[in-house]
């Protein structure tokens, strides 16, 4: 044995005691940013709760595409485990990385690889299902009998979501006019709340009464403008009815908090090798109720998600999802 | 007229204008409640005194070099090119199509393919805005501002509707055949013992990037074509009746730059990430303006520069990694570096000089 391997093996050990006696989960944030009172903040929370609750972890915000190999690579050396990470950017990486660390657990939420390693975790929700909700909402509560849509960067995800609405709104008027915008092409289309806000302006200047935001950060300037207009908002993955009481509809819950706070919990025990699908069985999506928003809800409304709600659970009501065939049923985006 | 020696100017300037910047940036930390020192430490521990950090140092410089080369040639015909970003996105779209179209037998032949594509790409993406300002007077930096919005819309569209594996959410291409994957660091230098650059992303295209800083130094002053850039960029009315054709001139320097840009996306693109992803560049692009900026143009200023950049961005990636300082704190670190080194030049730079001169009347 020469002195370099003795080393390289003494250090190797050292690794793995040190790993053993840490085993805190790590949490790597998307580009969007820790902050963005949506997905990325969602997981926030999740992480939080389980730091109230007496446990640790360590979290990156990414900086560049090149981060996201080191970041995942760094912590699973320092002996993180689970190292959950948020975004579908990062999981072709993670998918290769972690066959390289088969003691580390990863999880990726919104990710979708073709092969799942055996110490791979990926969480998806049925963001098409809760979508269709507010979507219903959205058409019962209109007068004008036009809806808006806003959508954050313009990729098949967030036509995922319009499209859920769209068929939402059209099951309860099939003669409903929906606009749909998308902010931009390039990533600082999910910061944008100043072009949020002239969107939400010009579908009201088209007659939307009621706008969905599924769009990160650029929904704040939605909600507001729509608030200080007179009219509807719908918030998106977080619960966001809270920031303007009574204007905003309701939320589409995408529980990126729960899912965290599970995966925090269940920790080295976390089970991997698969998809988990949450939808509205799982409640990992849905619709916010809470007292700022108990007034803008109808009883009808209510009965009328929650019935739509029980036939999708049951499978009596089936909601197109975009990815299907790369189209919507209900609107031409 | 008066003047500091070069070697000052080159080297004190710079050096002084970092430390401030160093200064302001351990006042910054401090403010949030972090030790700047120890900051300090993690950033160099990380990035020179391991060889990964080395290899992300060095990943980064190389696209540094390329985009500042780019904005430094067109600078010489004092034009300002703002579009290094636009015209690296549209070079890497050259890549990911002769990677993915094209079957390379060896990564060698790819890599010149690759550098074709990319450079012809790049190059087309500047000649428009090039066209405009010669023929027409539009002025190149809201063009070619402009252009990189449109580059990041048309590269959105051929993702997310043409280039896309079926099944796959991410906007981006599928992974570049075996064959096109181009020797790491790792692959190069590591010895059985060393493992050196170990799961780094600096590749042989750094190579590629010293080389290209010898042909613009070349280009620049030992070639006609160089002169007549530099002429043009010192006084268009004086080449003119040197018989310098403007028009010529403004389109040459364009195309060179965007074809130097649009080679950045060979190391992001074919050398890191082996697809074509959305958000390839990542504001390289205009990194690349504050790196000519600081090198003064010159390839081996631009080589310095691009080494301190990278270093920066490694060591604010380790800063996130290790500590509570919050990215956003990060960059204004980075941008304290080019306040102070860029724009601030002069700052640094009169009180020298008349320390110089002070110096220079007392001997």
């Amino acid at each position: 044995m020469t002195l370099m391997q003795k080393f390289l093996g003494a250090a190797a050990a050292l690794a793995l005691t040190g790993g053993a006696a840490l085993a805190e989960p790590a949490l790597i944030y998307d580009l969007g940013g820790k902050f963005d009172k949506s997905f990325n903040e969602a997981a926030f929370n999740g992480a939080e709760l389980f730091a109230a609750e007496g446990g640790s972890y360590r979290d990156i915000e990414l900086q560049s595409e090149a981060q996201r190999e080191q970041a995942l690579r760094r912590f699973a050396e320092a002996g993180f485990n689970p190292v959950i990470t948020t975004g579908f950017s990062i999981a072709p990486i993670m998918g290769e990385v972690a066959l390289d660390y088969p003691d580390t657990k990863f999880v990726n939420i919104d990710g979708w690889l073709p092969e799942v390693p055996p110490n791979v975790q990926l969480i998806g929700f049925q963001e098409h299902q809760g979508s269709y909700l507010v979507g219903m909402m959205a058409a019962m509560a209109s007068k004008t009998g036009t809806v808006g849509f806003i959508g954050g960067m313009d990729i098949p995800l967030i036509r995922h979501f319009g499209c859920g609405y769209a068929q939402g709104a059209k099951a309860v008027n099939p003669d409903i006019k929906i606009i749909a915008n998308m902010t931009g092409t390039t990533p600082t289309a999910w910061n944008d709340p100043v072009k949020g806000s002239e969107l939400t302006k010009a579908q009201i200047a088209q007659g939307a009464d009621v706008v969905y935001a599924a769009a990160g950060g650029t929904g704040v300037g939605v909600l507001q403008t729509a608030a200080d207009e007179g009219i509807l908002s719908i918030g998106v993955d977080s619960n966001q009815n809270y920031l303007h009481p009574g204007k905003v509809l309701t939320s589409m819950l995408k529980r990126v908090d729960v899912a965290v706070y599970n995966s925090m919990k269940a920790g080295e025990n976390l089970e991997t090798g698969g998809f988990t699908v949450l939808g509205l069985a799982e409640e990992g999506v849905g619709y916010a109720l809470d007292d700022n928003n108990a007034p803008l809800v109808s009883d009808e409304m209510k009965m009328a998600v929650d019935k739509a709600r029980e036939m999708i659970i049951a499978g009596d009501l089936e909601v197109t999802a975009y990815y299907a065939n790369d189209s919507c049923p209900a609107h031409q985006f | 007229m008066d003047k500091m020696p070069a070697w000052a100017d080159a080297t004190l300037v710079p050096l002084i204008s970092l430390f401030l910047a160093a200064v302001l940036s351990a006042f910054v930390i401090m403010a949030i409640g972090e030790n700047p020192i120890e900051a300090l430490m993690l950033m160099v521990d990380g990035t020179l005194m391991r060889s990964s950090g080395w290899g992300y140092m060095l990943y980064y410089a190389t696209n540094f070099m390329f985009t500042g080369l780019a904005v430094a040639v067109a600078f010489h015909a004092r034009l300002f090119n703002i579009g290094g970003e636009g015209q690296a996105l549209i070079g890497g779209l050259g890549v990911a199509l002769v990677c993915l179209y094209i079957p390379w037998p060896h990564w060698s032949l790819a890599i010149i393919g690759a550098s074709v594509g990319a450079a012809l790409f790049g190059a087309a993406w500047a000649y428009i805005p090039a066209v405009l300002q010669a023929k027409r007077g539009s002025h190149i930096v809201i063009t070619t501002i402009m252009f990189n919005f449109i580059a990041a819309a048309v590269l959105n569209y051929v993702l997310v509707n043409v280039l896309r594996p079926k099944g796959a959410q991410e906007p981006a291409t599928g992974f570049f055949p075996d064959a096109t994957a181009l020797p790491s660091f790792f692959d190069m230098f590591a010895t059985e013992g060393s493992r050196l650059f170990r799961n780094s992303p600096a590749n042989i295209t750094f190579f590629l990037a010293l080389a290209a800083c010898v042909a613009v130094w070349v280009l620049i002053w030992h070639t006609r074509l160089g002169y007549q850039i530099r002429a043009f960029g010192e006084r268009e009315s004086a080449a003119k009746y040197a018989g310098i054709n403007p028009v010529r001139i403004t389109v040459i320097a364009m195309l060179i730059s965007g074809g130097l840009a649009g080679m950045m996306a060979i190391n992001t693109t074919m050398g890191e990430a082996e697809r074509l992803i959305l958000n390839a560049t990542e504001g390289a692009g205009f990194i690349g303006i504050a790196v000519a900026l600081m090198g003064r143009s010159h390839p081996f200023g631009i080589l310095l520069a691009a080494l301190l950049f990278g270093f920066l961005y490694q060591g604010g990636a380790e800063l996130a990694l290790w500590t509570n300082i919050p990215r956003e704190l990060i960059v204004v670190i980075q941008a304290l570096v080019i306040l102070f080194t860029g724009a601030l030049d002069n700052m640094v730079r009169m009180p020298l000089e008349r320390i110089f001169l002070v110096m220079r009347r007392t001997n």
